[in-house]
């Protein structure tokens, strides 16, 4: 009887190890050199974490995986976190709050439920939070850098696409909807359904002049923002500064010579936010994206404190770059033999790779019957002198040497690296 | 391959037969008295026709046990509001069995609408027969934070005393709400539904038995109402840290439970109440009284909604096992309402015991499927014998029907085996035996007042049950 893997999760192989591995290791040495901390949350949190703050679509609550915990019979459900923010502003809410500024960043696994078990249920992602500024600066830091991250892990024509949910909210106002309405076509816009604003009646024609530039049409400079800006005059009083704010960001991140496009209606699946939303794709996959979410902290019951974050998909970065070589020790694995009935050479063998390991190398003491064709060198040693022979697998040369000085040299003088 | 079909018992029996009658399915024993869930039509004499708990039906066509079932509206939308992708498809609405669940406060608690609630920064329990549709019921007027608590029944019961709002059955009359509850808005309307297996409706013909069904006149119904209370009647219980409050058992335990009280000189009135009144009076100074599900015991001591409770240790058993800390104990054993918890296999099936059936597991290369009412129970059983791969089939009841096609082995309680033995079933173990138990939770503080009161009622029930 053969016991199969869960619908909607995936093994990593080794060489997706490997893989995996690259980006986190890039990941984590741009956030450590911008002074970014890395922080864990754990995989279980309470349910009402994620649906007290009101920021996650019910659409996205529906698909949580929530069950009673074995002292859970209060009716407290708990949940395998679906996302990384909330646990790490709730962290952030706990240890922290006295910091005035934040850095943190992590490398986790969330989980939704997905239905057809085809996409994965289980993904991991690479989280940074900017917590404590509010400034256009940060926003641009953020954007910087994920792109500096994209960019290390070999990957090239990155569209950046920039929305801002402060726009869209600001927007929803001039609909004249009920704060619950308002709320319910926020929820269709996050999942997905932009074309709900454009079956919406506006209630001033300067609104109904506005959606179609603002929601059809595509930018690539501050130039676009403020010429929307012209064609609005009434008096929606939150849609000017949040215009602004936009604009703002737009010029900084153009006077640093990023390329970027303005699409307001890619502004799907970011709950929590509240002004800039930023995503990048790579054709059409989207590789990652954030944004500000300056309500979420008080929300939780924290400290009036402003924020913005991003995050990096690991399942589709793993799909969309290339596999790097191996390189270094990797290439220049040992395989030590020798007789293993003797304990005096086995002995030995475990002082030689030793030794070899402390020189770098990654060294395999031979078991039972292990293949030598998956190592570059196998070093056999006997008893009698010479102690060592070393052998090159690819060119099946032999070399005797009487110490491990000598049995280095060799290895230093043929190793390539 | 014979049609299969799924026939419910409970509230719309009556109704369909006498549709299926109509039909001229001619079907052998299809009533309230019904000795056999398995069932046989004259006119089709190869179909398969089983009759489960309503619950149950919309589950087994969506699987694939069955092509076809009948069932109301509502236990379809309690599975697919959760389980979307395993929708079945809706035939045809047959018209009877009309209702419609109501989202329902107390009228005594002073919440005039949904809209005060969502505000609310505690918890809103909400109580439920039907769970699924009361969490996406509380996600989409996204309660900041809630809590679901699912019961096998009597949800009117709690409020407001033990939950904020009940998602509960009523007919198409709002106003019909009993046990003081009042409707805060409809959730949705049901009737009785004739339903298909996708899978089964898109590849398989069923046109001769669908041909029987789609002539036949269909007439308007309302689902009979549960209880009938005048709204007069409704008073909150008045609670302080000095009450008691005990929960009484509904349906077959009543019989018992009242010799008990009788025997322990302790008065309730209106119990068993011919209304559905769940808060009979009783003379014991500062206790307070409901009746309600033995199933949903245990969990109600455990979250202190009821100090004390008269149920079965099979019951105090199942919820142990889901929650090994809880503080629910067995107080007292009143040595009636005796059972056995066995596990039952097709007669066919070559072993006698659970060490063979462990045996014949192994080869198999499928998963054991175990039905149970029990589902805790069920688990644990399957775990300590070391049953392989297995899943458990959560039932709501009439699990003799699930054997052979839809089960493998059941974990049911029996008295004298007849039941298990009509549908050619064999019990290969017996697990434990259980008779009904006072309970109550350990390590809680009571004032010294309340502490007494419970001193003396354990006493009072004790000597009772002692008493020949």
């Amino acid at each position: 009887m053969r016991v199969q893997k869960c619908k909607g999760t995936c093994d990593l192989s080794t060489e997706e190890m490997r893989l995996f591995r690259f980006i986190e290791g890039a990941f984590r040495e741009s956030c450590g050199k911008w002074g970014y901390q890395e922080v864990r949350t754990p995989t279980i949190e309470y349910l009402h974490l994620f649906t007290s703050t009101g920021t996650l679509t019910p659409s996205t609550l529906g698909k949580v995986y929530s069950f009673l915990d074995w002292d859970g019979w209060s009716g407290e459900r708990v949940v395998l976190r679906p996302e990384g923010t909330i646990p790490a502003v709730r962290l952030y809410i706990d240890e922290m709050a006295e910091k005035k500024l934040a850095r943190l960043f992590y490398v986790i696994n969330t989980f939704i439920f997905e239905e057809t078990g085809k996409e994965n249920r289980e993904k991991w992602q690479c989280g940074v939070e900017l917590i404590g500024a509010d400034s256009i600066t940060a926003d641009v830091e953020l954007i910087t850098l994920s792109l500096e991250v994209l960019k290390k892990l070999g990957l090239k024509n990155i569209e950046l696409k920039l929305s801002h949910a402060g726009l869209i909210r600001a927007l929803l106002t001039g609909f004249g909807l009920s704060p619950e309405d308002q709320g319910k076509v926020f929820d269709r816009i996050l999942d997905g359904d932009v074309a709900v604003l454009s079956r919406l009646k506006a209630e001033t024609p300067d609104l109904a002049r506005l959606l179609t530039p603002l929601l059809d049409m595509k930018g690539n400079n501050a130039g676009f923002l403020r010429n929307l800006k012209t064609l609005f005059s009434s008096d929606l009083p939150d849609f000017i500064p949040e215009l602004d704010n936009f604009i703002g960001v737009a010029d900084l991140l153009s006077a640093m010579g990023v390329k970027y496009q303005i699409d307001i209606a890619s502004g799907r699946g970011f709950e929590y936010y509240t002004g800039m939303i930023f995503q990048m794709f790579k054709g059409e996959i989207k590789l990652g994206g954030g944004g500000r979410y300056d309500a979420l902290i008080p929300l939780m019951g924290g400290k009036n404190t402003p924020a913005s974050g991003f995050a990096l998909q690991m399942n589709t970065l793993m799909n969309a770059i290339e596999m790097p070589a191996p390189s270094g020790p990797e290439i220049n694995k040992i395989l030590l033999v020798t007789n293993a009935s003797q304990p005096d050479l086995v002995k030995s063998a475990y002082n030689t790779a030793g030794s070899l390991r402390k020189a770098g190398f990654i060294v395999s003491i031979r078991v039972d019957t292990e293949d030598k064709a998956d190592f570059k060198w196998v070093i056999e040693i006997s008893a009698a002198a010479p102690e060592f022979t070393v052998i090159n697998q690819e060119n099946k040369r032999k070399v005797s040497a009487q110490t491990i000085v000598e049995v280095l040299k060799l290895l230093g003088e043929n190793s390539g690296s | 391959m014979a049609v299969r079909i799924a026939l419910p018992k409970g509230k719309l029996l009556d109704e369909t037969a006498a549709f299926l009658e109509k039909a001229g399915w001619q079907l052998n024993d299809y009533s309230q008295t019904m000795r056999n869930y398995r069932l046989k039509s004259a006119r089709f004499p190869e179909m398969l026709i089983k009759v489960f708990q309503e619950k149950d039906i919309p589950i087994q066509v969506a699987i694939g046990n069955y092509d076809l079932g009948i069932c109301g509206l509502e236990w379809i939308e309690e599975l697919t509001s959760k389980y979307t992708a395993s929708a079945p498809v809706k035939i045809r609405n047959l018209g009877y069995g009309r209702g419609a669940l109501y989202i329902a406060a107390s009228s005594a608690a002073g919440v005039s609408s949904l809209k005060d609630l969502s505000q609310e920064p505690e918890t809103i329990r909400i109580v439920s027969e039907y769970p699924n549709i009361a969490e996406s019921f509380a996600l989409n007027l996204r309660l900041r934070r809630s809590g679901v608590y699912p019961v096998w029944g009597a949800a009117e019961a709690y409020p407001p005393e033990n939950a904020t709002l009940a998602l509960v059955a009523g007919n198409t009359d709002e106003n019909s709400l009993n046990n003081g509850l009042k409707s805060l808005g409809k959730v949705l309307d049901f009737s009785a539904y004739l339903i298909a297996n996708r899978a089964s409706w898109q590849q398989k013909d069923l046109s001769e038995v669908m041909s029987t069904l789609e002539n036949v006149e269909l007439e308007e119904k309302e689902i009979p109402l549960a209880a009938s209370i005048p709204s007069f009647h409704f008073v909150p219980q008045v609670i302080d840290k000095d009450t008691v409050r005990l929960a009484l058992p509904d349906g077959h335990a009543q019989k018992h439970t009242v010799q008990l009280l009788n025997k322990a000189g302790i008065l309730v009135d209106d119990y068993p109440s011919k209304t559905g009144n769940r808060r009979p009076t009783t003379n014991l100074e500062g206790v307070v009284i409901k009746v309600i599900r033995p199933q949903d015991m245990p969990l109600q001591v455990a979250n202190d909604n009821f100090d004390l409770a008269i149920t079965g240790i099979d019951w105090l058993t199942d919820h142990l096992n889901m929650f090994p800390g809880s503080p629910v104990q067995a107080l007292v054993d009143f040595k009636v309402s005796w059972v056995r918890i066995v596990a039952a296999v097709a007669g066919d099936v070559p072993v006698n015991n659970i060490y063979d059936y462990r045996q014949l597991c192994q080869k198999k290369e499928s998963s054991v499927r175990i039905a149970s009412e029990y589902v805790n129970i069920a688990d644990k059983y399957a775990r300590d014998n070391r049953l392989g791969m297995y899943r458990v089939l959560p039932t709501w009841g009439a699990t003799e029907a699930f054997i052979p096609e839809d089960a493998d082995i059941l974990i049911e309680n029996t008295e004298t085996g007849s039941t298990i033995a009509r549908h050619n079933l064999k019990i290969i173990d017996t697990l434990f035996e259980s008779t009904a138990h006072l309970i109550g939770a350990k390590n809680r503080e009571y004032s010294t007042v309340k502490k007494a009161r419970i001193e003396k009622l354990v006493k009072l029930l004790s000597k009772a049950a002692e008493s020949k």
